[in-house]
């Protein structure tokens, strides 16, 4: 079984091809994306994704945008920001719409699987919490 | 050449040597000294010409009244001395007066009623025989018949003769008036004082060198010229001046004129013709004299213009000068403010270049790290372990991570250099900053055997600014100080001071200097001394970018083998900033 599903989205494809196969390699699930549009795509297609990987700059929808635009469709979904360093800023911006953390390109890919997993650890616990609340109502009101 | 030696003198030396100013001066200097003298100069000097024109024609028609009074006064006197013989002809006749009795009472008469007038008088026939005489002389029976008078009466009816010597051997002339008496003709005749006609001549005196004399037509003087003594010999013999012999012959009136003598004097002359034209009355006086108002106005024009000449080149002179050294001044300020502009805009363009290159460059970057990373996964497969070049590969993948890393420390330089916008920025006390940062140096300082030391100034204004740029700008100038002590050791000093709403942090070091060719380019991007490898040439340019983000500026001193000191200027935060008090340092050594 692997980490974490994790879609990977950047518009440099070669960058996606080769992150992919080292972090597939480091048994995460990850499924690559070359723009905001079809990340969003992707996400609605595969209701097991965990984590986002979002690199900031992006052509057409950047990730800002697409950061906005998940986190209002799917608010569950933990974000990682990618970025080179003169989108630091935006980085940080993100965080405060609640992106889990950012990364500065190119990224140690320990240190980004780690994260990855911690992320992945954090949206199962906040899963985990609503499923024991929604339970907790259920018990509550049969008895 | 003067004109250089009181540039010299009086301006600094730089300007002096200056071609431009040189010449900025010379051409102040006329056109003041020019426009302020030029319409002076014509001004006074036309006054002075109408004045000088106006008060020799005042002095001339002054001198012609008085020499015409004076002429008539002197006619008269002759007229008069004419009448009383002829009234005594007329009265007495000729044989009365042969009474020598009758003779001599008249002459007490005449000499009563004129003083010293006549000295004699005397009856003479036709043959030219004195036949009565009265007076001091022993003159009865003298013969006259050669004498001119006596050649003059008989073909006129009277005669005044020219002053001669005569048988007395003393200056004298004679007033003869001829008559017929039964057929025969006679002649009275009187000798008039030589001395008392002389006075009355002279008697018209202006100035201290105003004199008259008279002249016959042969041009002998008729009395003394005051310059002369009353001598007959010198009557006699005395040569009147050439011009007298041409002035007889042209006019009848006073006239008035200048001339020189030999010796170059000029003089004013006034003629007057007496006794019908025989006789001129000269009146001559000293030009210098007869215009010494005239004199005495032109010294005192004149040293006004000196005076006022001198002002205006003394004035001309400051205030070239003033000018001159202000027009440096806004030059030089001007040329420092081009370089500043120059290499402001220098910085801006190669900051838009580098944060060009940086974006461009890394992406392909992170792939080739990636890419290099996806090799090195590959090669733990089981497959490559025991290859022959297994451990090559590894070494040759493991440097292309470092140098991955390498470019990614350049990219994220050049864009902290170029960055535009500034980060979220706080009330910062630099004093606080300053301790926190020789901390964390304070290990590296210790292994490059540097001693740091803090003068803190207290009670510094806060700076708004962003405090991780701050910590930035400040770690690169120690580690640069750090840098420059690495092989000797030395002393780093920090200190803090408040200057004119800016507050100002010093960095001095001991180090190696930077040399003068340098010094210019230290804040140029990738302009490093550092070995290859071990420093881009980005810190100061970012340094340099951050501080003027800030609204402030970075100073350097440096002398090669003493040291090196920069000088951060950040705005305060209060418009004012607390006077400086040194004694409120305090004082920290760490090791």
């Amino acid at each position: 079984m692997s980490l974490a599903n994790v879609l990977f989205v950047d518009d440099e494809v070669p960058f996606v091809e080769a992150m992919t196969k080292r972090l597939t390699r480091r048994d995460l699930q990850i499924i690559p994306a070359h723009s905001g549009d079809e990340a969003l795509k992707k996400l609605k297609e595969h209701a097991g994704v965990e984590v986002v990987i979002l690199d900031v700059k992006m052509p057409g929808m950047d990730g800002i945008e697409t950061l906005q635009e998940i986190k209002r469709q799917f608010p569950l979904v933990e974000v990682i920001m990618l970025t080179g360093h003169a989108t630091v800023e935006s980085a940080i911006d993100g965080m405060k719409i609640g992106a889990f953390d950012y990364l500065m390109k190119p990224a140690e890919i320990d240190t980004l699987v780690a994260k990855v997993t911690e992320a992945a650890a954090k949206k199962r616990q906040h899963e985990e919490k609503i499923m024991q609340a929604r339970m907790k109502a259920i018990t509550t009101r049969r008895a | 050449m003067p004109f250089d030696t009181i540039i010299t003198r009086l301006f600094p030396e730089k300007l002096a040597r200056d071609k431009h100013y040189r010449s900025l001066i010379r051409n102040m200097l006329l056109t003041i000294i020019i426009v302020s003298l030029v319409p002076m100069i014509l001004v006074s000097s036309t006054l002075y010409l109408q004045f000088r024109h106006s008060y020799k024609e005042k002095v001339s028609d002054h001198l012609r009244e008085l020499v015409q009074k004076h002429k008539q006064n002197i006619d008269n006197y002759l007229q008069e001395r004419l009448t009383d013989i002829r009234l005594m002809t007329a009265r007495y006749g000729f044989e009365r007066l042969k009474e020598e009795e009758l003779l001599q009472r008249n002459l007490d008469l005449l000499k009563e009623e004129y003083e010293k007038a006549f000295v004699d008088l005397g009856v003479v026939d036709a043959q030219g025989y004195q036949k009565a005489y009265a007076g001091p002389f022993k003159l009865a029976d003298v013969y006259y018949g050669d004498a001119e008078w006596f050649k003059d009466v008989k073909q006129k009816d009277h005669v005044i003769s020219d002053v001669f010597l005569g048988l007395r051997g003393l200056p004298h002339f004679i007033v003869a008036v001829r008559s017929e008496a039964g057929g025969r003709e006679w002649i009275l005749r009187a000798t008039i004082d030589f001395v008392a006609f002389n006075a009355l001549v002279q008697n018209i005196r202006i100035g201290e060198t105003g004199f008259a004399y008279i002249l016959n037509r042969k041009g002998k003087f008729q009395t003394t010229p005051l310059t002369q003594p009353i001598s007959p010999a010198v009557i006699d013999s005395s040569e009147p001046p050439d011009i007298w012999k041409r002035m007889f012959a042209e006019s009848d009136d006073v006239q008035v004129f200048l001339r020189k003598d030999r010796a170059g004097q000029e003089y004013v002359y006034v003629e007057a013709p007496l006794k019908n034209g025989e006789w001129l009355l000269v009146y001559q006086q000293r030009a210098s004299d007869a215009f010494a108002d005239l004199n005495r106005s032109f010294a005192v024009t004149t040293m006004i213009m000196a005076l006022g000449s001198a002002a205006v080149i003394i004035m001309a002179l400051a205030l070239s000068r003033r000018m001159v050294m202000r027009i440096a001044k806004a030059d030089e300020e001007k040329h420092l403010m081009d370089e500043k502009v120059i290499e402001t805009g220098k910085l801006a363009s190669i900051g838009e270049l580098a944060s060009g290159v940086a974006h461009e460059i890394n992406n392909p970057v992170a792939i080739m790290v990636e890419e290099a990373g996806w090799i090195g996964d590959l090669l733990e497969e089981e497959e490559f372990q025991g290859s022959k070049n297994i451990e090559e590969l590894r070494r040759s993948l493991a440097q292309i991570k470092i140098q991955g890393k390498r470019c990614k420390e350049i990219t994220r330089k050049l864009l902290s250099f170029a960055r535009k916008t500034s980060l979220s920025v706080q009330d910062i006390q630099i004093n606080e900053l300053i301790d926190e940062i020789v901390g964390i140096s304070a290990q590296r300082a210790k292994y490059a055997m540097v001693e740091i030391t803090t003068r803190l100034q207290e009670g510094l204004p806060p700076i708004r600014v962003s405090l991780s740029e701050l910590q930035q700008v400040m770690l690169n100038l120690i580690n640069n100080a750090l840098d420059a002590m690495e092989k000797k050791g030395g002393k780093l000093t920090l200190s803090t001071r408040a200057e004119n709403g800016f507050v100002v942090v010093d960095v001095a070091d001991t180090g190696a200097g930077i040399p003068a060719a340098n010094l210019h380019r230290i804040f140029d991007p990738f302009f490093t001394t550092k070995a290859v490898g071990k420093g881009t040439g980005l810190g100061l340019s970012i340094c340099y970018g951050i501080i003027e983000n800030m609204g402030g500026r970075i100073e350097v001193q440096s002398t090669v083998d003493v040291g090196t000191t920069m000088s951060v200027h950040i705005p305060s935060v209060e418009s004012e900033s607390p006077a400086e008090k040194p004694n409120d340092h305090r004082e920290d050594n760490q090791a």
